[in-house]
């Protein structure tokens, strides 16, 4: 590095560490090192990782070198050291969604997205922790371990995609892929003082993501700025004849919306979002944000949006029947867990899964069985449905007024280890401003924008009508351009 | 006093697409267990199904073929229960949106036509197979069937009997065979039936209790299994007994049914919409495209073999009856004109040989035109008709063409009058008492020296030759 401050490798960004390997001023084998180097440090006090590969990470990078010297991989991500969270299939790799169930499972292939990022030339460190199945705000439901917030280690990282948050927070990856549900890479990303982008349902294939709610789940990067998480997009992005959800649009360059400049952009901020259970300091924080849109010329405006009373229900119910559904087979017979004493086929199912499944998972999976049961079924699923197009409709009603939707991430900044795990309605709320892009499957992002009286990260969420990522990232960009919040950087304290 | 039955069908068959429903795994029966599959059907965490166009397509063709509206908006639900054989622990299937409804075939039994409606047509995918026991411990678990794409025709309570069931079954099976959607073979599993059964007072209108009787997997199965079970309900009724809702087991081999699970015991299935698969737009255009390419179907070209051909209406149902049946009438056709003849030999030494032999019509081992040469033969003389029946069998032994067996075998017709006088010279030599009786005034005896002769000449002699050449001997 030339002159000036010294600054740690792992603290750069994608963009930066792109240019640096281009001009070979570092190269892939040497920048990996480093991150695995940051890992060892980092990680007893973090525990960011289920799984690292360290021999695999630095085999690639050495591969990868030699195929940019050969100059066959001109990626942006080619060379930068990354890792994805424990619900992406990696081929010979475990994934084991941070369960009992799968603590042994070993794909045979990789998820669409893990393809693309080898193909542009990504280095994989390892998987990240996160909740059981990505059901929780917290990572604590992991059956593993807990993920601390790197900027203070009694906190929890926020969830479900914890680990993927906490990594990129402490230079214990450049980059990582979360996935999001309900806000488990949004919240996490605001939590933890990172970008998290959850794209429109549909711009990346969930080919190889292990299901929790099929109609929700959707992978995005998290990232240290909006540039970088543009960048990982347009790897990831893509139709995939693979998943039948898949949208068959034409895909932008996702850099190209990077532009500083919001004049005259309407920006809608519902008031539900200000009210409740919204604390102080980041209500403050959004403000902020407000103020600043305005000089920069965009219009804002707090409008009401009533309908913000349903999105809870209208998530849990149909969240919890997918996930019923789709968690149905692991039921000991193919792989994963299975319990070692039963007398006959029911006893294998019971134990297995009784064994294998941590509480929260059976919590949902008890009430998706339920919502979806002969009697139940019209009272809560099929309400859910029609609650979930009201929704739907409202939401874009926003759009034919707003460019963009704007508000905090999270009520709250990151909470201690164990004040809401024990209470399942409280936790549930947390995740209720991110709720509505998934119900939708609306593209949304966080970003950093200030600190509480505790110093803990601040997020502030845009959402975007469908395939409106342009807008979105624009937003963000000006936000970050006009910021400095995205380039803190927690201390971690070793262990001693 | 009398009952009725009251009977509806649920068939499965299996498409015959290339590929699975929701993979591109093969669809070929057969394959060393789990070869043939991967991980979507093998129910593999992250694996996402992708609806086959080609199975929505062949549905689309069975609805049209058997005259059912077909859905411009479906959709595809989960039903979710556990079972080894089923990896997902869902089935893939249709719930409340059918791709077809409301259709119709129409059967013939003793002479009266009925229309048996057919409320829908749905597809869905088959599950894996499980072989107990076979290695001592435990089961093992086979999914090269996971994922076959189905079809699910169901019957309203339109049927009242055996013989209407099994009318609906041979219509049903000809025309999936005709459209190409289904070989329905039913020794390969690609065609499956479950009765629905009740009896009632004759007159009466409410309908009595049904039971569902399953694994049926033969057309004699399935009557077998109605005549039990409606006697069954006859006899439970008439000796104050109580019919329960309930789901049986058919048991072929000791022809019996046995209960397997009661109503009440009956698994919620927790059906919703499979929310990996997006709902199914066919659009009018789409249905028109796939009717452009209808066939003509058994029905149609039963009347045209009867207006063509003059055959009687029960030959040509025959004929109609498969499609393999059908190509091999018309193939022959294309060699010889004797329609009479082909149909006589199909219906007759053809069925009887394939029924001895145990072999389904697939599995004639020669082309169609080896019946019209072998047909040809007898009619230019050159082989009799008793000669043809064996010359047949030996087709059925070998595959080889009429004219190189009768060759190698030497079942020529001897036409040679100087050979055959020989032959006839040595008879009356070696027969002088029938001789002296037919020269007594006794007729009859001419039969027994050409019978002589014949036996002489192995069959060969021609029997007219033969009886011109013996009369003026023994008039001269």
């Amino acid at each position: 590095m030339n002159g000036g401050k010294f600054v740690k490798l792992y603290e750069l960004t994608v963009s930066q560490l792109s240019s640096l390997l281009k001009k070979k001023e570092i190269n892939a084998v040497e920048l990996t090192r480093t991150v695995l180097d940051r890992i060892v440090e980092a990680e007893p006090v973090l525990d960011c990782y289920i799984n690292i590969i360290e021999e695999q990470a630095v085999e690639r990078a050495e591969k990868v070198q030699k195929m940019m010297d050969a100059g066959e991989l001109y990626s942006p991500l080619a060379g930068i050291p990354m890792a994805v969270k424990d619900n992406i299939c990696t081929e010979g790799i475990p994934t084991t969604c941070a369960s009992k169930m799968l603590q042994d499972f070993v794909p045979p292939y990789n998820a669409a997205v893990m393809q693309k990022l080898y193909n542009n030339g990504a280095i994989l460190l390892g998987k990240l922790n996160m909740d059981e199945f990505a059901m929780g705000s917290s990572t604590e439901n992991s059956y593993f371990k807990k993920t601390k917030n790197p900027w203070n280690h009694d906190r929890v990282p926020g969830g479900s995609s914890g680990g993927c948050a906490a990594a990129v927070a402490a230079g214990e990856a450049i980059y990582s892929l979360g996935t999001d549900t309900g806000g488990s890479l949004r919240q996490p990303s605001a939590l933890c003082g990172v970008t998290g982008f959850k794209p429109t349902y549909g711009s990346v294939s969930r080919f190889g993501l292990i299901g929790y709610a099929s109609s929700f789940d959707q992978i995005g990067p998290v990232a240290k700025d909006v540039t970088d998480s543009a960048l990982v997009l347009n790897a990831i992005a893509g139709h995939d004849s693979q998943d039948s959800t898949s949208a068959g649009i034409k895909y932008p360059d996702y850099t190209e919306s990077l532009v500083n400049n919001v004049k005259n952009m309407k920006i809608g901020i519902p008031s539900e979002y200000m009210r409740n259970n919204t604390s102080e300091d980041v209500r403050k924080a959004v403000s902020e944000a407000i103020e600043l849109f305005e000089k920069l010329g965009a219009k804002c405006e707090e409008f009401s949006l009533p309908i913000m009373e349903y999105v809870l229900p209208t998530y849990c119910i149909i969240t919890f029947a997918e996930a019923s559904s789709n968690l149905g087979r692991y039921d000991g017979v193919k792989y994963g867990h299975r319990a070692k004493d039963y007398k006959d086929l029911g006893e294998l199912y019971k134990r297995t899964r009784d064994e294998g499944f941590g509480s929260e998972v059976k919590r949902r999976i008890i009430l998706g069985t339920y919502v979806l049961s002969a009697g139940q079924y019209d009272k809560y699923y099929k309400k859910a449905l029609q609650a979930r197009r009201v929704i739907c409709h409202e939401l874009n009603r926003a759009f034919d007024k707003y460019d963009l939707i704007m508000g905090p991430t999270s009520p709250s900044t990151a909470f201690r280890f164990g004040t809401k795990v024990e209470d399942p309605a409280e936790m549930y709320k947390n995740d209720v401003l991110t709720m509505p892009a998934n119900i939708a499957g609306l593209p949304a992002i966080s970003v950093p924008c200030g600190f509480d009286g505790d110093s803990m990260p601040i997020g502030l969420q845009f959402i975007g009508k469908q395939f409106g990522e342009s807008t979105l990232l624009r937003a963000a960009y000006t936000f970050e351009q006009n910021t400095d919040f995205h380039k803190n950087k927690p201390v971690i304290k070793p262990v001693i | 006093m009398n009952y009725e039955v009251v009977i509806g069908l649920e068939v499965h068959a299996e498409l015959s697409t290339n590929s699975k429903i929701f993979c591109s795994c093969t669809t070929e029966f057969g394959g060393d267990p789990n070869t043939h599959t991967c991980p979507g059907c093998s129910g593999m965490p992250g694996s996402l199904p992708v609806l086959n166009r080609r199975v929505v397509e062949y549905a689309i063709k069975a609805g049209l073929a058997t005259n059912c509206i077909i859905s411009n908006y479906t959709k595809m639900d989960r039903k979710n229960y556990f079972y080894p054989d089923l990896p997902g622990a869902y089935q893939i299937s249709q719930y409340d949106i059918p791709i077809c409804k409301n259709g119709y075939i129409e059967i013939e039994v003793e002479g009266k036509k009925k229309r048996i409606r057919v409320t829908r047509i749905h597809m869905e995918e088959d599950a894996g197979k499980l072989m107990h026991d076979e290695f001592g411990a435990g089961s093992l678990i086979d999914y090269n069937r996971a994922g076959m794409p189905l079809v699910e025709i169901v019957t309203e309570p339109d049927i009242r009997s055996a013989e209407e069931a099994k009318a609906f079954l041979d219509n049903l099976k000809s025309i999936l065979q005709f459209i190409d959607v289904s070989d329905c073979k039913m020794e390969e599993g690609s065609l499956r039936c479950d009765v629905n059964i009740s009896v009632r007072p004759e007159g009466e209108e409410k309908l009595g209790v049904r039971t569902e009787m399953k694994n049926l997997n033969s057309f004699k199965a399935v009557i077998s299994a109605i005549e039990y079970e409606s006697k069954r309900h006859i006899d439970e009724i008439e000796s104050g007994g109580v019919i329960y809702r309930e789901t049986r087991r058919w048991d072929d081999d000791k022809g019996f049914s046995y209960s397997m699970r009661s109503k009440e015991q009956a698994e919620d299935y927790r059906y919703f919409p499979d929310p990996d698969l997006p709902p199914i737009i066919i659009d009018q255009e789409w249905i028109e495209k796939i009717r452009s390419t209808l066939p003509e179907l058994p029905e149609a070209r039963k009347q045209r073999y009867m207006k063509e051909y003059d055959l009687p209406a029960y030959d040509a149902g025959i004929l109609t009856s498969s499609k393999v049946i059908s190509n091999f009438f018309e193939k022959a056709l294309r060699k010889t004109d004797n329609v009479k003849a082909v149909s006589n030999w199909i219906m007759g030494d053809l069925m009887r040989i394939l029924k001895d032999r145990k072999l389904e019509v697939e599995n004639i081992p020669f082309p169609a035109e080896y019946l019209a040469d072998m047909i040809s033969l007898i009619d230019k003389g050159t082989i009799s008709g008793t000669m043809a029946k064996k010359v047949f069998e030996k087709m059925f032994d070998s595959g080889k063409a009429p004219e190189v067996i009768v060759k190698e075998e030497g079942l020529e017709v001897v036409t040679d009058e100087a050979a055959i006088a020989k032959i006839v010279d040595k008879v009356l030599d070696n027969n002088p008492g029938s001789v002296a009786d037919y020269k007594a005034g006794k007729k009859k005896a001419l039969g027994f020296l050409v019978g002589q002769v014949m036996k002489e000449s192995k069959g060969k002699a021609e029997p007219q030759l033969v009886n011109r050449l013996l009369s003026e001997k023994l008039n001269e």
